[in-house]
């Protein structure tokens, strides 16, 4: 299994579990799971990276994109992540100062809340 | 001399293997093991690059990877025959050697604003990493990291510490 999704609605904020490995090969699942999701009308979303094992640049790209659509409909899209091997890439470029990442999806939730 | 030697279709599906392949064998050259998730990328990266410009210029030829440890160095050479524009290629070797990988984050951050966006932008309007970004991760995570343009197409050069112990 390279990369398993799932997503959940909770406390009115859509959650998409990730799991695996995120690369050229996966990442284009994801991609059309957050254009999908807005698509429904999802603008609030937390990525759920806890069980991602590997995140690479075409990955960031993705989830780049989903902010982007989702911040046309003064929408959100936040990360929950705490790996260093992953946070890492998110440092090299310079992403941690554009997405809000959380310990976890409780946190995340609240902190998202806490902004309206 | 190259301990090992790869050559894969440009899929994508092969990256990984390229991946596992790389990492097992900088394990096997004494790289430490804080290093082999930084080797995992930086080779991810560069294949990546090399598929993508594979499956737009030769969907036939093979990428290549060489992986060999010599004088306490483990390095691993990706190259690919897609010969580009030399515009692209140029591109590609400043955004590799200037390590301009903030300029992924002044991107985003300026992203809707009129005439916002780095010089060099690494964003395509759907939001994708242009080419050249991936260069710029590598240029982080490896501390030697060369670019050259051969006859066929381009070949990026990155390398670590590697311990010396007998074989």
């Amino acid at each position: 299994m390279d990369l398993k999704l799932d997503d959940h609605e909770k406390d009115g904020i859509r959650v998409v579990d990730v799991e695996g490995e995120i690369d050229v090969y996966t990442a284009p699942r994801l991609r059309e799971l957050l254009i999908d999701l807005v698509n429904k009308g999802d603008y609030q979303l937390v990525v759920n990276m806890e069980k991602v094992e590997f995140l690479d640049s075409t990955g960031l790209g993705v989830l780049v994109g989903g902010l982007k659509r989702v911040r046309a409909h003064d929408g959100s899209l936040d990360l929950v992540c705490r790996q260093e091997r992953i946070l890492k890439i998110f440092r090299i470029t310079g992403l941690t100062k554009v997405f809000g990442i959380h310990d976890t999806v409780e946190e995340a939730i609240k902190a998202r809340k806490s902004e309206k | 001399m190259a301990l090992v030697e790869v050559a894969f279709t440009p899929l994508p599906a092969h990256v990984r293997t390229a991946r596992l392949v790389a990492v097992a064998v900088a394990r096997r050259s004494g790289v430490a093991d804080s290093l082999l998730d930084e080797v995992r990328l930086a080779v991810g990266e560069a294949c990546s690059r090399a598929v993508e410009a594979h499956r737009q210029y030769c969907p036939a030829e093979p990428v290549k990877i060489a992986l060999t440890d010599s004088g306490g160095r483990f390095e691993v050479v990706v190259t690919d025959a897609a010969p580009g524009d030399a515009a692209a290629l140029d591109g590609l070797a400043q955004a590799g050697q200037a390590g301009d990988a903030a300029g992924v984050a002044g991107d985003v951050a300026a992203a809707g604003s009129p005439g916002g966006g780095t010089s060099q932008p690494l964003f395509d309007a759907q939001g994708g990493l242009q080419d050249g970004s991936g260069l710029a991760v590598i240029a982080e995570l490896a501390d030697d990291v060369r670019i050259s343009r051969t006859a066929a197409g381009i070949s990026v050069c990155m390398s670590w510490p590697s311990s010396v112990r007998e074989r």
